[in-house]
């Protein structure tokens, strides 16, 4: 496949650096922020962003989706990132319409997807138990009880936990934790009996919720897929879920960088520009590299996931890999090279920082992805 | 048959028929690839042999019009030829920088004259050349260049001396800058001539690397005669033939940076080998190689696509200008690479036991990569003032 964008794929671009540059901006969310929102974005911007037809860009058609597939989502993701712009479109569109789709019978799919492209139901992945991203580990266990499941365990950074309708919860219903087999995922609403939930905010101003299950109560006929069998599926979901937010991370950078070369062509010390210098030249220009090769991979990896290659679990974690570093030295730079004005809440920059790196952690950061992408290729 | 399947049928069978079978063989070092020229190194008879047998067809530069010797190959002919190439594993039957540098350029901004004089001979393998820029106090600096044409009415008379000059010790012709006014700024007053080597007022002296070959000359010009009508271009317009080449040769070293058949992770297995859960068993060097291959994969992803954006369309986007700065610090991060991989045996120099040193002399070579051809450093000031826009000191 060319690594290239369509005209239909650079209308979308456009169209969405459009809206989002107007309606969700970096000062949208310093105001949600300061306003202590508890929704964590705005649910007017939402339904527009519905009305776009955003929420089932990657849902088939037959479920009420656009079909458009993820590198259209990607593209939207991307410009998400440049603006900063909080909504559902990761918890609910990226990971949780994902892995229903990916598990999920099909009267399954009815039942959440149409909602989901809809904007009508929030659904938010509860997988992780720890500090660090260790799907395998999970130890949190479902009991079969007559006809039902009773899931009991505590998960933390559940992304829009507050708003969801329904959570998509991995617990393991055989094996130990370490093992890949014996996890199974089940979608439980939001208000079932058991649930305990807290909200947190994290350094990037959106909110998580940290789950206590005890006892909860879930039909058998709300597990998606075989009962042990999620690992497939949830692996693959978390490996498009990598490169999405990588697309993310890439428009975080590329909106970064742009701002300080921005700043370098207009602060002045010493009666010049410091842009003219030549230690924050080579400095820019190297950064400027770094992001062409993210900007290329990212769009290999989206590719990958829409036309099926068999490299997507190389491709996700040299995607995510790659976009965690030029993330960190772009955010870092944008930072050193604004100087005083950069430390300072009043200017936006500090924004990009801090949204990145909650990105760069969010389903493994780069020693984690590095590692797996070592791992796949042989070593 | 479309016309495009009775070419390849022709092409499949002249070829079986007049490839030699050593020319199948795979190339295993520069000494394998033919360059040409009034007395060319010939490692193998049957390199002149398979290299006329393709000029006769134009078939040693396939895509030049068939008025200047080429093939005249449109781009799907092009495409069959090589395809059908590499079925028998045919080696390229001549390289020289008369195919990848001065062709162009002649093709360019050459006069009708001066193609048909030159180009045939380079199509031909008949005259090997070389390229004179770099001088002593001209290196990254390259406009500064001091050597010296003074017109003498139908020719110039060189003096000056140039260094970097890749085989010039066995080059026959050289296309060379030079400067016929010094009144104007520095870029203008440069011009682009072409003149023979085989001449007194020429001498040409290989340099010793540290890698331990002599692949550069250091030229000297004492009163060299240039004819004029071997001036391409308008007199004080060579530096935009300059730059127009210098493209052509930065892409060609970025290439050098192309991954090799076997990774440096599988070879770090066979070096230190693995853990008990598959991983190599150093985990100090671990990270670094796969950064190193993480960025590979990525830079070969932009190649690809600033070449499918191209062909879309869309442009050369801002990406190619960095092929140059990354190809070349990527090929000095595998060569280290090697060094820490392959351990104190990859330091060896002389003697079988460790290959004659054939890693560490590509080590020390690879050092030259990111000097050759625009600097690093020049490289990235060219990003930062032409493509950010950052102002001049």
């Amino acid at each position: 496949m060319a690594l290239v964008l369509n005209e239909e794929q650079l209308m979308l671009k456009e169209s969405a650096a459009g809206f989002l540059t107007e309606k969700a901006t970096v000062a949208h969310l310093r105001a949600l922020r300061d306003s202590a929102d508890e929704r964590g974005g705005s649910e007017d911007v939402w339904q527009e962003m519905v009305q776009m037809g955003w929420a089932g860009i990657a849902i088939a058609e037959e479920f009420g989706g656009l079909g458009y597939g993820y590198t259209g989502l990607g593209l939207v993701l991307e410009q998400v990132g440049r603006n900063l712009s909080a909504s559902p479109l990761q918890s609910t569109v990226l990971v949780a319409a994902t892995l229903i789709a990916e598990l999920g019978s099909d009267s399954q799919k009815e039942q959440w997807l149409s909602p989901i492209a809809a904007g009508e139901k929030r659904v938010s992945l509860a997988l992780q138990e720890g500090r660090h991203h260790a799907p395998e580990k999970t130890a949190a266990r479902a009991v079969a009880n007559g006809e039902d499941y009773l899931l009991s365990g505590a998960k933390v950074l559940v992304l829009d936990a507050s708003l969801a309708d329904a959570f998509i919860v991995i617990a393991r219903t055989a094996g130990e934790a370490g093992d890949m087999q014996g996890l199974t995922a089940f979608l439980v609403e939001a208000e079932s009996a058991g649930i305990a939930l807290s909200r947190s905010s994290m350094v990037d101003s959106r909110n998580v919720g940290t789950l206590t299950l005890q006892d909860v109560r879930v039909p058998a006929a709300q597990v998606l897929g075989e009962p042990g069998g999620a690992w497939q599926g949830l692996s693959r979901t978390l490996d498009i879920a990598n490169i999405g937010l990588a697309s993310e991370l890439l428009g975080l950078s590329t909106e970064a960088f742009e701002r300080t070369v921005a700043y370098l062509k207009e602060r002045k010390q010493f009666g010049r520009v410091i842009g003219s210098f030549q230690g924050l030249q080579h400095r820019a220009a190297e950064l400027f590299a770094e992001l062409e090769l993210a900007r290329s991979i990212v769009l290999q990896a989206l590719q990958a996931i829409d036309s099926g290659d068999e490299q997507l679990p190389l491709l996700a974690s040299a995607a995510k890999a790659k976009l965690c570093e030029v993330a960190q030295r772009a955010s870092n730079e944008a930072i050193q090279m604004h100087g005083g004005i950069g430390m300072t809440d009043e200017h936006e920059i500090g924004f990009f920082i801090k949204r990145a790196r909650v990105v760069q952690h969010t389903f493994g950061d780069y020693n984690y992805h590095l590692d797996r992408f070592a791992q796949l290729s042989g070593f | 048959m479309s016309d495009i399947e009775q070419f390849r049928q022709e092409t499949r069978a002249w070829l079986e028929e007049n490839c030699p079978v050593a020319m199948r063989e795979p190339v295993r070092g520069f000494d394998d690839l033919y360059n040409g020229g009034r007395n060319p190194e010939i490692d193998h008879p049957d390199q002149k042999v398979w290299c006329d047998r393709m000029a006769q067809r134009g078939w040693t530069v396939p895509h030049w019009p068939k008025e200047y010797g080429g093939g005249g190959l449109d781009k799907d002919e092009l495409k069959v030829l090589r395809e059908e190439m590499r079925r028998i594993t045919a080696r390229s039957p001549l390289d020289s920088f008369g195919i990848s540098m001065l062709g162009p350029a002649l093709l360019h901004f050459g006069t009708e004259e001066q193609k048909l004089e030159h180009l045939p001979r380079i199509v031909r393998g008949e005259i090997r050349w070389c390229q004179g820029y770099s001088e002593p106090n001209a290196g990254s600096d390259l406009a500064s260049l001091a050597t010296r044409a003074d017109d003498q009415g139908d020719h110039y008379l060189i003096n000056g001396q140039k260094v970097w000059t890749s085989y010039a010790d066995k080059s026959d012709w050289i296309f060379c800058l030079v400067r016929t006014d010094n009144s104007g700024s520095k870029h203008e007053g440069i011009s682009f001539v072409l003149f023979d080597m085989d001449q007194p007022g020429v001498e040409a002296r290989p340099i010793k690397l540290i890698s331990g070959s002599s692949p550069f000359c250091e030229t000297f010009f004492d009163n060299a005669r240039a004819e004029k009508k071997n001036l391409i271009g308008e007199e004080g317009n060579g530096w935009t033939i300059a730059k127009y080449l210098l493209t052509h040769e930065r892409e060609m070293i970025s290439s050098f940076g192309a991954p090799p058949k076997k990774s440096v992770g599988k070879l770090a297995l066979e070096s230190f080998g693995a853990d008990a859960s598959g991983r190599l068993a150093n985990s100090i060097l671990r990270p670094t190689i796969a950064q190193y291959q993480l960025d590979t994969l990525a830079f070969g992803a932009t190649m690809a696509r600033v070449g499918d954006e191209a062909k879309a369309g869309q442009g050369l986007g801002a990406a190619s200008s960095i092929f140059k700065y990354y190809g070349t610090e990527l090929n000095k991060r595998r060569n280290e690479l090697n060094l820490a991989v392959g351990g104190e045996f990859a330091l060896g120099w002389e003697g079988e036991a460790y290959r004659d040193g054939a890693i560490s002399r590509d080590w020390l070579r690879s050092k030259g990569n990111s000097i050759e051809g625009g600097t690093s450093e020049v490289q990235l000031n060219i990003v930062a003032k032409r493509v950010l826009g950052l102002p001049d000191a």
